[in-house]
């Protein structure tokens, strides 16, 4: 298991270094001068000048990454253009609404996708399973953005049950999350009903089935808990494409959290924020799946044991 | 992967086989009702996208300001926008420009990450890693957020967004078509193609390239699906399709300020977004099925 862990940490290292290539290079991509970008268009020569002095721009690329890459560790991502405050206390103070609205998300598909999922494998071939799987493709096929959209104008305006936008009260949570973990429950339920029905044809259940187990023993018991596995991995990949998701939610919404931060960011072509907003978020996406790819070993181990 | 270990007695046998695999997908599809459903919609999309536009009597991108925000009615099936054009109208428009997105985006990033999955999985070593860990950099970045940093770099239009989807796509690819090359460059026959003095270009293209196929359509098909969502995504964030272009993304972008008091505005360009997508959903689902039911 420690080795497990030490080798992951290392085949890590490389995509953080190249996350940190990717980010930095975002910066360089753009058409233009980023000297010129950052000091504004009505700047003069001199005053562009300045700015690339400041920002190190005239130096080697390597050099530049280099200060890039210890700046960021250090938790220095430069300033924002617009505002002049420093991007990572501009993305400190929103981090938590993106995380908060993503694990509520997580949290939500998780629950209904199993209910569904299991609901599903175990009354195979009947309306319900055929009912489940039918909202589920529908749940895959919505635009997040979209089903947003129609659950303010019939839950917030329609029935006045949920306001409209904003983040912090338990109302204003409820929509958000059901945006954002519809897509996410859809995926879920479709994997555990897969993956239940796999593991109930195994011959330990029948064996189970045998012995005279409870058939409820047997679902919850001994299907259950292998049929599982394989869904632990998707829920951290889960985790992360709402992440992503985030933005769209945030925006349809008026959440101020770093999805929405990094879209206006983009219109406004304030680069610092962009970087480091999507700097922040893939890091979080790799760190998820390097602590989901470690519990689901220790997963298999433990049933390995038993 | 188990899949393609059937192939190689099938490729000796003088009839055709790849037109034989095919017979029977089609036999096995035909079976599926709700995936021919998912075909027909599709092809039903392609004719309208192709056909409509000719049917459609009004323009779609003309304002016509003294019929603005009219609810759906007899002359207007969806309704009016908040410049007086023909909702329906410019849906069907739109439905090319939504293909257009999902089949060229998905083709650009197949034939990349199928090239690069390829070369990783044949090659092996230090190629593999290398290109592996490029693909390991870009699936770092969770969703539509890869996508959106492209755009950031590139600017918004229709053409960027296809280019960013492509890209996001590139790594889904790449890593099936690795695991399945690596399957495959194990089989025996390939070691007796290799000893008659066969090139590795003609291998890889001519004996590994065909026996993977099944998961590479499998799972364009429900990319197509992701890339029209991701696309419409952008388009709504304003970074994507720009108006008066009849795109479904940028018309709910555009009609966002008017939709509370006229609902029909929203309702329609996503019902027509959610039709497409889940089409190739319901297709690419049961493709899986017929081609191969071991694969997730």
């Amino acid at each position: 298991m420690l080795t497990y862990t030490i080798r992951r940490i290392f085949q890590t290292i490389p995509v953080l270094i190249g996350v940190t290539i990717l980010v930095f290079s975002l910066m360089h991509l753009i058409p233009g001068d980023p000297a010129q970008i950052i000091a504004g268009e009505q700047a003069n020569q001199e005053q562009v000048e300045q700015m690339r002095e400041r920002l190190g721009l005239n130096e080697p690329l390597p050099v530049q990454y280099w200060n890039f890459v210890s700046g960021a560790v250090q938790g220095d991502l430069g300033n924002s253009i617009r505002s002049g405050r420093a991007v990572s206390s501009e993305i400190g103070a929103r981090f938590w609404v993106t995380v908060e609205l993503a694990l509520y998300s997580t949290i939500l598909s998780i629950f209904i996708g199993l209910i569904a999922g299991i609901i599903s494998a175990t009354k195979r071939g009947t309306v319900t399973d055929s009912l489940i799987m039918i909202v589920a493709l529908f749940g895959l096929s919505m635009p997040n953005f979209w089903l947003g959209l129609m659950l303010i104008q019939y839950f917030s305006l329609g029935f006045g049950w949920f306001p409209v936008s904003g983040w912090g009260s338990p109302q204003q949570l409820v929509l958000p999350v059901i945006t954002l973990g519809t897509a996410g429950a859809a995926i879920i339920a479709r994997m555990t009903r897969s993956s239940m029905l796999e593991v109930i044809h195994a011959d330990y259940i029948r064996t189970a089935r045998a012995k005279g187990v409870k058939e409820r023993y047997v679902i919850y018991k001994h299907a259950l808990r292998n049929a599982l596995i394989p869904v632990v991995t998707v829920v951290g990949l889960q985790f992360g494409a709402l992440l992503g998701g985030a933005v769209l939610t945030e925006t349809v919404f008026a959440i101020n959290g770093l999805g929405r931060f990094v879209v206006d960011a983009i219109r406004m072509r304030d680069f610092p924020i962009v970087q480091g907003s999507v700097l922040v978020l893939a890091l979080m996406f790799v760190v998820v799946n390097f602590l989901v790819d470690i519990s689901y070993r220790f997963l298999n181990k433990r049933i390995e044991l038993d | 992967m188990a899949e393609t270990v059937t192939s190689p007695n099938k490729e000796v046998k003088p009839p055709n086989p790849q037109i034989e695999n095919l017979k029977i997908v089609w036999k096995k599809l035909k079976k599926n009702k709700i995936a021919m459903a998912g075909g027909f919609l599709i092809l039903f999309f392609i004719l309208a996208s192709w056909i409509g536009p000719l049917l459609t009597t009004m323009d779609p991108s003309q304002p016509n300001i003294p019929d603005r925000l009219q609810g759906p009615s007899a002359e207007y099936w969806f309704g009016t926008d908040h410049q007086g054009r023909d909702i329906f109208t410019r849906i069907v428009h739109g439905m090319s420009i939504t293909l257009y997105i999902g089949f060229v985006s998905v083709a650009l990033g197949c034939v990349a990450g199928v090239f690069l999955g390829l070369i990783s999985g044949y090659y092996g070593g230090r190629t593999d890693t290398v290109i592996m860990r490029i693909m390991d950099v870009l699936l770092a970045f969770p969703g539509i957020l890869l996508a959106l940093a492209i755009v950031s770099v590139l600017g918004g239009s229709l053409n960027n967004v296809i280019i960013a989807v492509g890209i996001f796509s590139i790594p889904v690819f790449a890593r099936i078509v690795r695991g399945s090359a690596l399957a495959v460059r194990k089989l025996e026959y390939i070691d007796a193609v290799r000893a008659l003095g066969a090139s590795d270009t003609r291998i890889i293209f001519k004996h590994v390239l065909p026996n993977i196929m099944s998961p590479i359509i499998v799972q364009a098909t429900l990319r197509i699906a992701t890339a029209v969502l991701t696309a419409s995504g952008l388009s709504f964030l304003g970074l994507g399709a720009q108006p008066p272009t009849p795109e479904w993304g940028a018309m709910l972008s555009a009609g966002r300020n008017y939709m509370w008091e006229h609902p029909h505005i929203a309702l329609f360009p996503g019902l027509a977004i959610v039709a497409v997508v889940l089409a190739f959903n319901l297709f690419g689902d049961g493709l899986r099925d017929a081609l191969d039911p071991k694969m997730k």
